[in-house]
């Protein structure tokens, strides 16, 4: 099978050269691109043009349908199943609910908080064509890299290649699929 | 290099305690991955080998405490909750340093807090797991114990959720489960990092797996710290009840002496304090063993001796109150309770507490001491201890001096409360001497994320100083 090209990385020096290149990168009208760096960068978001996190919603929701069906949970076995009076208190005695319903919310919600930002960045994936690279293995020490995909509709292995020389990106690869 | 200059007194300014001149982003790669890629050092060996007896220790009590039941412990008629509540409540507590390095500092934007979180989340993890021991098998028939989880049976019965025992093991395996995915978030890109340095294939294909395909682009950051955030965000609550709900376990029953409103603040800061002192002592070991004195400095260090001398005080202010409120209540059993405490046949483990927990703390108002290993060292123990006899005063003076003097006995452990207790220690370590071997103990990725060359206005033009 002949290489298939996926698309192309470049490496820049530091965080404030990755920060400009991703803003001339956004600005140049590529939208399937993305920076890589061994940490977040503070700013990135606004330079790539990217919305807040949608996670947080998840979370959310996750937390009311914790709470609310520990709170069901404990109602129904306690009044409805299995009434039991215990030192004289009303079945239904909501104040005892609360140590457990307060866990089971929490434990919902930090479920969510990992497996909800896994699924929203499409993870765990076995390859991805960053890896065809190299290099690339260097933006988990000191590198910083910025990659575009060929998907991108501004893609063209040649014209992209001379503009990311010309943002200053360094050690330039087309991401070939072997 | 004005501009540079600036920016790094900005970042003292906000409790820097790293000196960004000895540190590279590649030098911390190296640091800390090179500890679990060189060859094991014969110490760890000699030190495994240890913990390992010990655990093996921990199994063989375990299985004759089955085999034989309860009364293999020094329990009696009215000390029904001995050695293993004790345990459970230190062991409990000291993980809670752990989630407070990692949660609550992390809220408040203590950017020192990254040099010693793995670690301290690592503790965490396996202190609970050590404190869930305990009331698992303290109930004498362990083939039950999932009668405490709601799970539907053929005796159409359901667990009492009235009970604080019942909150506990909500709250406990809950705090076990948040704590571990909150340490498994922070672990991914550092994962990442072992698998990109990985030579041997087998290697290369366990990390692989374990990071998930991570790939450090910003569109996986920005869900990526949402996340960590939200995971410090709820586990701070997390903490603060978790240790509340244990002492619940106490504080709602009527006998005189743990019938206090003040039980849940008193042990959530008993908990951070000893917690930090089980921080302390294993961070000298480590830093010492593999000389991480770069990254884990003299000021990280003084800023926990310091949290100790709070939390220590907060302590030492609820011993006081207590005695307080006994007397202020007027009522006699509540008085006798803590009479009997001081200078009763128990006095001898309540002047222990007070000089471990309270005394001792008081050396670190001296900046020379607060920042000398090993006077930290010594102190931290010493703390551990006092916490621990803290657990046995408030256990076992209320229990063996009930309402009827006719009930009253004397409680003395047996053999068995002793190696159970000791074998708890060889589980701890043998876990965190595992999990300093094959993962990396300090968080690469957070370190490099506070160092001044990470911020990109730091490179503003004749600011390019590195």
């Amino acid at each position: 099978m002949s290489d298939k090209i996926m698309g192309i990385i470049a490496r820049f020096e530091n965080t404030a050269d990755l920060l400009s290149a991703a803003e001339k990168t956004r600005d140049a009208g590529y939208n399937k691109f993305d920076c890589h760096s061994p940490f977040p960068i503070h700013g990135m978001d606004k330079a790539m043009g990217l919305k807040r996190s949608g996670l947080g919603w998840l979370v959310g929701i996750s937390g009311i349908i914790g709470t609310s069906s520990a709170l069901l949970l404990q109602w129904w076995t306690s009044t409805i199943d299995y009434p039991l009076v215990i030192s004289g208190k009303p079945l239904f005695s909501f104040q005892a609910y609360v140590p457990v319903t307060f866990a089971l919310g929490v434990l919902l919600s930090a479920f969510t908080a990992l497996f909800g930002m896994l699924i929203l960045n499409g993870l765990p994936r076995l390859s991805h064509p960053v890896f065809y690279s190299d290099k690339f293995a260097r933006f988990s020490d000191d590198g910083f890299f910025l990659s575009i995909e060929s998907d991108d509709a501004n893609f063209d292995p040649r014209q992209t290649a001379k503009f990311l020389e010309s943002i200053g990106g360094k050690d330039i690869e087309l991401l070939r699929r072997e | 290099m004005a501009n540079g200059t600036e920016n790094i007194a900005e970042y003292s300014g906000t409790e820097q305690a790293l000196d960004p001149d000895k540190l590279s982003f590649r030098g911390i790669t190296d640091k800390i991955s090179g500890i679990t890629e060189r060859r094991t050092p014969p110490v760890w060996f000699v030190a495994f080998g240890a913990a390992f007896s010990l655990f093996l220790v921990l199994l063989g009590s375990i299985g004759y405490l089955i085999w034989e039941g309860v009364g293999i412990w020094g329990l009696n008629n009215p000390v029904g909750w001995g050695w293993a509540i004790i345990n459970f409540v230190w062991w409990v507590g000291i993980g809670h340093a752990g989630t407070l390095i990692s949660a609550i500092l992390f809220l408040l934007r203590q950017r020192w807090r990254t040099s010693i979180n793995r670690f301290a989340e690592a503790m965490t993890l396996f202190a609970i797991l050590c404190a869930l021991i305990f009331p698992g098998i303290h109930v004498g028939r362990i083939w039950v114990a999932y009668w405490m989880a709601p799970l539907p049976n053929q005796m159409s019965m359901w667990p009492n959720f009235r009970s604080p025992l019942l909150w506990d093991v909500f709250a406990v395996s809950t705090y076990f489960t948040a704590s571990l995915l909150f340490w498994y978030t922070g672990l991914i890109p550092d994962l990442a990092t072992f698998r990109d340095r990985a030579k041997k294939k087998i290697k290369k294909l366990i990390f692989g797996i374990l990071s998930l395909g991570w790939r450090g682009g910003n569109r996986q950051w920005r869900h990526y710290e949402l996340a960590y955030l939200i995971l410090a965000g709820i586990s701070t609550p997390l903490v603060l009840s978790v240790h509340s709900v244990v002492s619940t376990d106490f504080a709602v029953s009527i006998l005189p002496g743990w019938h206090t409103t003040i039980f849940p603040p008193y042990f959530v800061a008993g908990a951070i304090f000893s917690g930090f002192a089980m921080v302390v002592t294993l961070t000298i070991i480590a830093r010492k063993i593999f000389s991480l004195d770069h990254i884990i400095t003299l000021d990280h260090l003084e800023k926990m001796n310091k949290i100790m001398l709070l939390t220590g005080m907060m302590v030492g202010y609820a011993y006081s109150i207590e005695f307080f409120i006994a007397w202020y209540s007027g009522n006699i059993y509540e008085q006798f309770a803590f009479l009997n405490r001081a200078f009763g046949n128990y006095s001898w483990a309540y002047w222990i507490m007070i000089s471990c927990n309270v005394l001792i703390p008081q050396i670190f108002w001296v900046k020379r001491w607060r920042r000398a290993v090993p006077v930290m060292f010594v102190a931290s123990i010493i703390i551990n201890i006092g916490m621990w006899f803290e657990r046995f005063v408030i256990v076992v003076t209320s229990l063996s001096r009930d309402f009827l003097p006719a009930n009253w006995d004397y409680y003395r452990p047996t053999f068995w409360d002793i190696s159970t207790f000791v074998g708890s220690f060889g589980l701890f370590f043998t876990l965190f001497l595992l999990f300093i071997r094959l993962l990396p103990m300090i968080s690469m990725t957070e370190i490099k994320g506070v160092l001044p060359q990470a911020d990109p206005y730091h490179h503003c033009p004749g600011g390019h100083n590195e």
